[in-house]
């Protein structure tokens, strides 16, 4: 099972570095949302830094849902996801491994590109460190549940809006905790319980998500 | 049969039982809820006292919490129809989820409007970003997407069935939501509002409240029964007790035959 699920992992990890262009859009979409803030703000740096924590965090959740298009979509209209639902494999844990390889491909490049952009909109230090940390814990729960809806909405019609209509309202809470933990760090407060509650959520999603992905996946295979 | 016996609401899964089942109950539940919604409305107005602070503004929280509380009563109630229909593949429980849906939008979106009417005089504003109103927002597109997703899908079965899984995902959603918007709310010390508590309700004050609250329930029932009535019928297409249900009803009207035949025969054709 753990070879099956490797294959899977890499395979999807490979589809991403042969259609690079997938995820640099997305990451070209995240820096221009972000260079945008300032044109729509003002350039004024205690504002912007103010606005920061919101603005990139936003930005990333508007990314995922951008990217979650293409998920599981090239999968079902080809047949890889139905041959992949009749495995032996539990369906749950397949969808796992393509979530796993799904947030290297998206998740990471932002992640990694968040300090650099943070610092551009006025954060400084530690901030730019606490900014990173909190997208690489609320990032895999935007994935997980940004998956559910794509998998909802999988061969219906107006896929995109609705599924934006199902998502944000879901990820609410790693909105508020994400970007709260930024906003704590600049004014030098306590931001382990922010870190907690996320790895809380994380830990909820984790277990939970695949199942209701595979369940809604049979249902679109039905 | 034996079994049909020892659980007897059963039958009413059959979608020709639940069709008469609503013809008889609905009346009762639309009387019920005009004698109370009257009554309750009586005594909010003539009986209860002005507040010694609010003066007479707060008597829409008449209408706005038992909006607000048919809201969040009828998400959880098409939740667990949501695992009804999904666990034991009872297509009347995905009926009665749907149905209750729009209900329960426009029990939430009352409950934004009255509050928002309410908070102008109160709290010198339409909106704040108050815990309570923000999560009821939320709760609004809960409802929204849970309708359009039933609606997005080709096959009405598989609709039904994802969009009954999105209710539950989403019931499992709404207590990390409510906690974490009043968490976000609390830290955010910009606005400080709080609800003001009446210190000890009037009797009067609570009966009415307990009137209309009872009264709302009534018209959830009635309007969400007939609604699923109508959505059974739907979905039964052609089958012979429904081309008989809706002749029934066309011929019950004077003069209204023809139309009621054309309409069966437009439906085969």
């Amino acid at each position: 099972m753990r070879r099956a699920l490797w294959t899977i992992l890499w395979r999807d990890v490979g589809l991403v570095v042969t259609r690079r262009q997938d995820v640099l859009t997305v990451v070209a979409f995240f820096v221009i949302v972000i260079m945008l803030f300032p044109l729509a703000v003002g350039p004024e740096p205690e504002i912007l830094r103010e606005l920061a924590p919101g603005g990139v965090w936003l930005a990333a959740v508007l990314a995922h849902l951008l990217a979650l298009d293409r998920l599981f979509a090239d999968d079902w209209r080809d047949g890889t996801l139905e041959q992949l639902a009749v495995t032996p494999q539990p369906l749950a844990l397949i969808v796992l491994a393509k979530l796993a390889a799904h947030w290297v491909a998206i998740g990471l490049p932002l992640v990694l590109l968040s300090p650099v952009l943070g610092y551009t909109l006025g954060l400084h230090g530690a901030t730019l460190g606490v900014l990173a940390a909190s997208l690489a814990l609320g990032t895999p729960v935007l994935v997980l549940l940004g998956a559910t809806g794509a998998a909802l909405t999988l061969g219906v019609r107006g896929g995109g809006a609705l599924m934006a209509l199902l998502i944000l309202p879901l990820i609410v809470p790693v909105l508020i905790l994400g970007s709260g933990a930024v906003s704590q760090a600049i004014y030098g407060g306590d931001i382990l319980p922010y870190f907690y509650l996320l790895a809380a959520l994380l830990a909820l999603a984790l277990p939970l998500a695949p199942l209701a992905i595979s369940a809604a996946l049979r249902i679109a295979l039905d | 049969m034996a079994t049909d016996r020892s659980i007897p609401w059963f039958k009413f899964l059959s979608p020709p039982a639940f069709h008469q089942l609503v013809d008889r109950l609905v009346p009762w539940l639309w009387g019920g809820a005009a004698v109370l919604a009257v009554a309750g409305l009586y005594v909010g107005f003539f009986v209860a006292p002005p507040d010694y602070q609010q003066g007479n503004s707060y008597r829409i929280m008449f209408i706005h919490v038992p909006a607000a509380w048919m809201g969040m009563l009828i998400y959880l109630l098409m939740a667990m129809y949501a695992i009804i229909h999904l666990a034991w593949r009872v297509r009347l429980a995905d009926v009665m989820a749907r149905s209750l849906a729009p209900t329960g939008a426009l029990m939430t979106a009352l409950a934004l409007w009255t509050g928002s009417l309410w908070g102008a005089p109160t709290w010198g504003t339409y909106w704040v970003w108050d815990a309570r109103l923000t999560s009821s927002l939320i709760l609004l597109f809960l409802f929204l997407g849970y309708l359009a997703l039933h609606a997005a899908a080709s096959d009405r079965e598989k609709g039904g069935r994802a969009a009954s899984l999105l209710a539950i995902v989403g019931a499992v959603n709404v207590p990390i939501i409510y906690f974490s918007v009043k968490w976000w709310n609390t830290l955010h010390q910009g606005i400080s509002v709080t609800v003001a508590d009446a210190p000890s309700m009037a009797p009067s004050m609570f009966s009415a409240l307990l009137l209309m609250t009872f009264a709302f329930w009534l018209y959830a029932a009635a309007v969400g029964l007939r609604r699923a009535q109508v959505e059974a019928l739907e979905r039964s297409g052609d089958a012979e007790w429904a081309r008989r249900a809706i002749l029934g009803r066309v011929t019950n009207e004077p003069g209204g035959t023809k139309t009621g035949d054309t309409m069966i025969r437009g439906r085969r054709g």
